[in-house]
């Protein structure tokens, strides 16, 4: 037993060395994954403090929006575009109709107000789109399909999905736009102010409607590229939202206003996860994928409260 | 004018503490009991009592659980569907061992079992606050179910992987399995339900629910005063999931007959939690009244257009529901955030004013 659990799964690793590197990428592409949704997450929590439970069923509903466009005949590109469209609706109506009246309630409200946002839109989009999961348009929208093997020593052989590779790509991409546009444009560094203190941003000329929509219109896009990428590795559908919750242990690791939080809580979940799984969780036989991620986060919360990256915690009185 | 307590005088300190002291409120709780134990027993029909009565019960109990913890204790669980799984899985695998005893005793012991397994999940409570305790308990509310799935002994190996109810008698009357009346269970899980309540009323009131609300109200300066907060907490745990575990138990013993994993999944813990929020943070009669709320206004929505002679499809129906139930939960948040139980508090007031408006 001792055995199987202390010595055995290493031994595996060194035995097979390009398995293990097969299960470090796909480790990685799924903590990427997470990374996008947490992501989300993140940038609103930073500009109103609200835990958004609802970006989980965003990602879904871009998802379904755009197939769905494109299901009526509207060119892939033009679809991506009406899609950021609806998105943007979308972030407007949040922020009118939910958001500003709920202005200063305590943080529990907020968080029910989104998951009641969640119910809505699950709602809605089945109401619209039909329950049924929807294959993602990824070759329309030139994203690359099929796959590399590569061959390491002499009868190793890992095989990366090209569309694994772009999902990375546009992460990366996503995280440093993001980066420059809130350290170096005005509206980033307004976003800034609000998330430090309310009063003071409003003080200054700072309106909070306009960050706000804006917030959550930029949270809409970060779940339109992550629907598109969850949507070309499996397929769309409501699934998803169960898996979104995934990005709340990486939450917990990166610290709740972190982007790069966000990313590096992605990667530690990504990776535990599918070693675990692959490597131990035959021993208590299997599927240990859905909680070990919770796990994993309650144990470092255990020693860290505040996140790797969070900000420290001080208790007034 | 409806609702005055001027002129009447307490003579004693018993009386001034009783749990109702005015006298509204005890005509008010004499009614709604005739109503309960009388009335609706000789009036409803099966349908009723099985699709509206039992699990408008069944979650009013899993509310006062959840509420006892996130109401007055201020600490936010989203594992509470995983609780009440766990009382559930105890009763069926305490009724298979021991198959001569009683059901109900079972079913208020399996919450033991749930409440060990709260306290264990509440420990890290004591490090955690707020938004990262909600995502351990989501630690729980998977951990849980994946337990459900992946251990066959707690469903004593049988194929189909769910829980099924054995027939169970009491006093010459079948009070589980299939053929049990509806009427019968109703008076048993009305019965727990209201037990629990009127024990959770005295116990909220006394020592220990006032230290859970000082917990909540300020940790720090609990602590000053002589409240210790792991103890404290973890008894707030403790009682929640075993109330919690109680109301899983009669969901599927006196309610829906089998169970699956699925049954208790994170669906469930919302479903409470909206429960506990849209009826009230801090008041049992508002889990009642958030309970009736949620469970009651999908199952309109299911009847009325038929009723109506409006002929929509079930699927539409569903999508609409939880559409307006969104909505509606969106809608109370911001007209008072404070649940129903506020709403009630208003509502008293203006009957005790009434005809001034103050």
């Amino acid at each position: 037993m001792l055995y199987d659990i202390f010595i055995d799964p290493f031994v595996q690793m060194y035995d097979m060395p390009d398995f293990f590197l097969q299960v470090l990428w796909e480790g990685f592409v799924a903590g990427i994954l997470y990374a996008l949704i947490a992501l989300g997450f993140v940038l609103i929590f930073k500009a109103s403090g609200v835990f958004n439970f609802a970006q989980g069923i965003m990602v879904v509903f871009a998802g379904l929006t755009l197939v769905g466009f494109h299901e009526n005949g509207v060119p892939a590109y033009m679809a991506l575009v009406l899609t950021v469209i609806v998105m943007g609706i979308l972030a407007y109506g949040v922020e009118r109709i939910v958001m500003r009246p709920l202005v200063n309630q305590p943080e529990i409200i907020l968080l029910m107000a989104t998951i009641g946002l969640t119910y809505f839109l699950v709602g809605f989009g089945e109401f619209v789109f039909g329950g049924e999961p929807k294959q993602m348009i990824t070759e329309e929208l030139g994203l690359p399909t099929g796959s590399t093997a590569f061959e390491i020593g002499e009868r190793g052989l890992i095989i990366l999905q090209h569309i694994d590779i772009a999902a990375a790509v546009i992460a990366v991409i996503m995280v440093t736009a993001l980066g420059i546009f809130f350290n170096k444009t005005r509206i980033g560094r307004a976003l800034r102010a609000v998330a430090d203190d309310h009063q003071a941003a409003l003080s200054v000329g700072i309106s909070l409607n306009q960050i706000w929509a804006i917030v959550w219109f930029a949270a809409g896009l970060v779940a339109l590229a992550t629907g598109i990428m969850w949507g070309a590795r499996s397929d769309v559908s409501f699934a998803l939202e169960i898996v979104a919750f995934k990005a709340l242990p990486v939450l917990i690791l990166g610290g709740f206003t972190s982007i790069p939080g966000a990313i590096v809580g992605g990667l530690i979940i990504g990776f535990g996860e599918k070693i675990g799984e692959l490597y131990w969780g035959g021993l208590v036989g299997g599927g240990i994928e859905s909680w070990l991620a919770y796990i994993i986060a309650l144990v470092f919360l255990l020693f860290r409260p505040q996140g790797l990256f969070g900000e420290r915690i001080i208790e007034r009185i | 004018m409806f609702y005055r307590e001027a002129g009447q005088f307490k003579t004693s300190y018993k009386a001034d503490q009783a749990l109702f002291p005015i006298l509204q409120d005890r005509i008010g709780i004499a009614v709604i009991l005739i109503i309960a134990f009388a009335v609706i027993p000789a009036f409803a029909n099966d349908f009723f009592l099985t699709s509206i009565m039992i699990p408008f019960l069944v979650f009013a109990l899993a509310a006062i659980g959840l509420n006892i913890l996130t109401g007055y204790c201020g600490q936010l669980s989203l594992g509470t569907g995983a609780f009440m799984g766990v009382g559930a899985y105890a009763a069926y695998k305490l009724t298979s061992i021991f198959p001569d005893a009683n059901v109900i005793v079972m079913v208020l012991v399996s919450g033991v079992f749930s409440a060990a397994i709260g306290a264990v999940f509440g420990l890290p409570s004591l490090r955690i606050k707020g938004l990262y305790l909600a995502v351990t308990t989501l630690a729980a509310q998977f951990f849980l179910e994946w337990c459900f799935i992946r251990i066959p002994w707690l469903y004593n190996y049988n194929a189909s992987g769910a829980i099924e109810v054995p027939r169970r008698e009491m006093f010459g009357f079948i009070v589980t399995g299939a053929e049990a009346l509806p009427i019968t269970r109703y008076f048993v899980v009305l019965c727990i339900t209201a037990g629990i309540a009127f024990l959770m009323a005295n116990v909220l009131r006394g020592r220990i629910g006032r230290s859970w609300m000082m917990i909540r109200d300020m940790d720090i300066a609990a602590e000053l005063m002589g409240v210790r907060p792991l103890r404290t907490k973890l008894m707030a745990f403790a009682v929640s999931s075993y109330i919690c575990g109680v109301a899983g138990a009669m969901m599927v013993f006196f309610w829906l007959n089998a169970a699956e994993p699925s049954s208790y999944s994170i669906r469930l813990s919302f479903q409470i939690l909206f429960m506990v929020i849209l009826g009230g943070l801090g008041s049992l009669g508002g889990a009642f009244m958030g309970a009736a709320f949620i469970w009651i206004l999908p199952v309109l929505l299911k009847f009325v257009p038929g009723l109506l002679g409006i002929d929509i499809a079930a699927e539409t129906v569903e999508h609409a529901t939880f559409m307006i139930v969104g909505a509606l939960i969106i809608f109370f948040l911001i007209v008072e955030p404070h649940g129903f139980a506020r709403l009630w508090q208003i509502a008293k007031q203006k009957l005790r004013v009434w005809p001034f408006p103050y």
